[in-house]
């Protein structure tokens, strides 16, 4: 042809045929990690994304002080007398209302990281396929965790008093991450089916809001119309935080928590298969 | 790696995806022989992305048939996992995490224990020229780096059979030439390279056989000359000793050729395109036949070099052939 283009001169780079062939070698092909292994391996890529990306703590932090700060001293005075009067009965429910508003960032998460092309690779490699989303919600297990101590460590230092003691407030924050995980499959699913990162969080919030918001949270049910009493009923955070106060009073209330176990699983099942549906087609 | 060099890695046969109304995909044929470097050449939309992207199981096929070394692509896209590796058209690491985090965790993911992990990614690194940046989060690289650390990614299970989605659109000339001598150095080791590209430079630098993709459907197959030979006969370029002679040149060229002649900006150079579109022209003897005449007017001749037309010219009339015809395998070489 007409033209030959010069050999470009001295490089920083210039590959080598013999390097590339040593890592091409023909070594022995390693035995594929079993699906512990490979969820356990994508969440570490989370927690490596934390250490670069500290910032993305910022929600887990600040968020659940506010929240715990502006309901006791809003509500308290008014509600319950006095605000350590009424942390009692808010603290585990802000705590319940904080970490599920968290689970939220995992769909957003995952719609964002989606679009990158890095799960191109992840589905192209031959491991158990929901390690890759199993890995990332454990690694935001770890971000509810630490709302969760945060806020405990805010409550203790207002005054929450739990009547079940160390262990009462650790069971209470591990029934708590239980239902998060499964919780947070369905913002696996709307991450896949929706397009964008902000329809994502406005779906999330829509189904948010009301959820937390019309439970027992804040005020006693009794207080309320019969027609919103009903549905506070069945309201799945209303039992959670039901369960949540009971363990952490040192009272449990067995039906609350076996109700709250069986949710969860139900809820794994369903959007765990629903989601696995959905990345496997994408 | 001992793959049979008569074996296929890719076989397909009426592949199709479509998406809505859109057949991005509409009837593949391709049969890709182990061990070489097969490329898909075609414009911007041609389905080539798309056909990639069944044969790594990131899509599934909506029909036809597919083998990936024999694997069906549908019943056992774990197997073919096992064999493929994809370097998509878009960075696919992970570019929060660092060069070593990005491969110590697909080497993990692979099954390798961490301190083997830890040694291969330190050992690619160094193959591909990072190991400067391997501490520096991917998203901080330059685009050559970028692709390096992407293909490196790619190797890291030695595949045999790389899928390469136009792996040079948007790089400069220094780290595309960077990225040819991977391929070929990855060649030379036995994996198959299926390459997807728009440029026909590359596919002629590095396909042995390539397939020309327009609409979802192949349109023409075979190596860069049959191609260019299915075309036309080639291309006479002249350097003549004294400027003044050239406008005696020319009309005798144009007489002997048969064809229009090109002055070109250098005053002693000349070109001429031997024989039209299709025409059975034996390029070879037209040159020498020129060059006896030119000798026989006394023109002095420096230079004189016969080429094959360039991919750019055959795709432009593979195209515009398909274009016209109403069906366009009849093209094929």
């Amino acid at each position: 042809m007409s033209t030959t283009t010069v050999a470009p001169e001295s490089t920083a780079y210039t590959p080598s045929a013999e390097s590339i062939a040593a890592v091409l070698a023909p070594g022995e092909k390693p035995r594929r990690p079993g699906p512990l292994s490979a969820s356990l391996t994508f969440g570490w890529r989370a927690m490596l994304k934390i250490k670069h990306v500290p910032e993305q703590l910022f929600d887990v932090t600040m968020f659940p002080i506010i929240m715990t700060l502006m309901f006791t001293y809003l509500f308290g005075g008014a509600l319950a007398g006095s605000p350590r009067e009424y942390l009692q009965y808010l603290l585990p429910g802000i705590m319940v209302t904080s970490v599920v508003m968290i689970t939220m960032y995992t769909g957003v998460g995952l719609n964002t990281d989606i679009e990158k092309g890095v799960f191109d690779r992840f589905r192209t490699l031959p491991v158990w396929r929901p390690a890759a989303l199993v890995g990332m919600i454990l690694g935001d297990l770890l971000r509810y965790v630490l709302a969760a101590l945060v806020i405990m460590g805010v409550g203790l230092v207002l005054g929450f008093r739990p009547g079940g003691g160390v262990m009462g407030v650790a069971a209470g924050i591990g029934l708590l991450v239980v239902f998060s995980f499964a919780f947070s499959w369905i913002w696996t699913w709307f991450g896949l089916i929706l397009r964008s990162e902000k329809s994502v969080m406005g779906v999330s919030m829509l189904v948010l809001f009301p959820l937390t918001f019309l439970s027992n949270v804040f005020v006693q049910p009794t207080t309320m119309p019969g027609w919103l009493q009903a549905f506070v009923d069945v309201n799945p955070i209303t039992l959670l935080v039901a369960a949540v106060r009971s363990v952490m009073a040192g009272a449990p209330d067995a039906g609350a928590i076996t109700w709250v176990l069986v949710a969860s699983a139900v809820c794994l099942v369903v959007f765990g298969t629903l989601t696995m549906h959905r990345y496997n087609r994408k | 790696m001992a793959v049979n060099s008569t074996s296929l890695a890719v076989e397909t046969s009426g592949l199709v995806k479509t998406f809505g109304k859109t057949r991005a995909v509409d009837g593949l044929d391709l049969a890709v022989p182990a061990g070489t470097v097969y490329g898909l050449l075609g414009p911007n939309g041609a389905g080539k992305t798309t056909a990639v992207r069944m044969l790594a199981t990131l899509l599934r096929p909506d029909g036809g048939q597919a083998r990936v070394f024999g694997h069906d692509l549908r019943t056992e896209a774990d197997a073919v996992r096992t064999r493929v590796s994809l370097t998509g058209q878009f960075a696919s690491v992970d570019e929060d995490l660092t060069g070593t985090e990005n491969l110590v965790l697909l080497g993990r993911l692979l099954g390798y224990r961490r301190p083997v992990a830890r040694e291969r990614a330190a050992q690619l690194l160094a193959a591909f020229g990072l190991t400067e940046a391997a501490d520096r989060q991917v998203k901080k690289y330059s685009g050559g780096m970028r692709r390096r650390i992407d293909i490196a990614a790619s190797i890291l299970n030695t595949p045999d059979l790389l899928f390469l989605d136009e792996p040079t659109t948007g790089l400069d000339p220094r780290s595309r030439n960077q990225v040819w001598e991977i391929i070929r150095a990855v060649v030379a080791q036995g994996t198959t390279v299926l390459l997807t590209t728009q440029y026909l430079d590359e596919a002629d630098q590095l396909a042995g056989r390539i397939a020309v993709i327009d609409e979802g459907r192949v349109i023409a197959e075979g190596t860069p000359g049959q191609l260019k030979s299915s075309i036309g006969a080639g291309t006479v370029h002249l350097r003549l000793r004294d400027a003044a002679q050239r406008p005696e040149a020319e009309r005798l060229l144009a007489k002997v050729l048969d064809t229009t002649v090109q002055p070109e900006a250098d005053p002693v150079a000349l070109t001429a395109r031997v024989g039209g579109s299709g025409a059975a022209v034996d390029a070879a003897a037209a040159g020498s036949r020129a060059l006896a005449e030119l000798a026989g007017a006394g023109i002095v001749v420096d230079e004189f070099s016969l080429g094959q037309p360039s991919l750019d010219e055959v795709f432009l009339a593979l195209t515009d052939k398909a274009a016209k015809a109403a069906t366009g395998t009849e093209v094929a070489a």
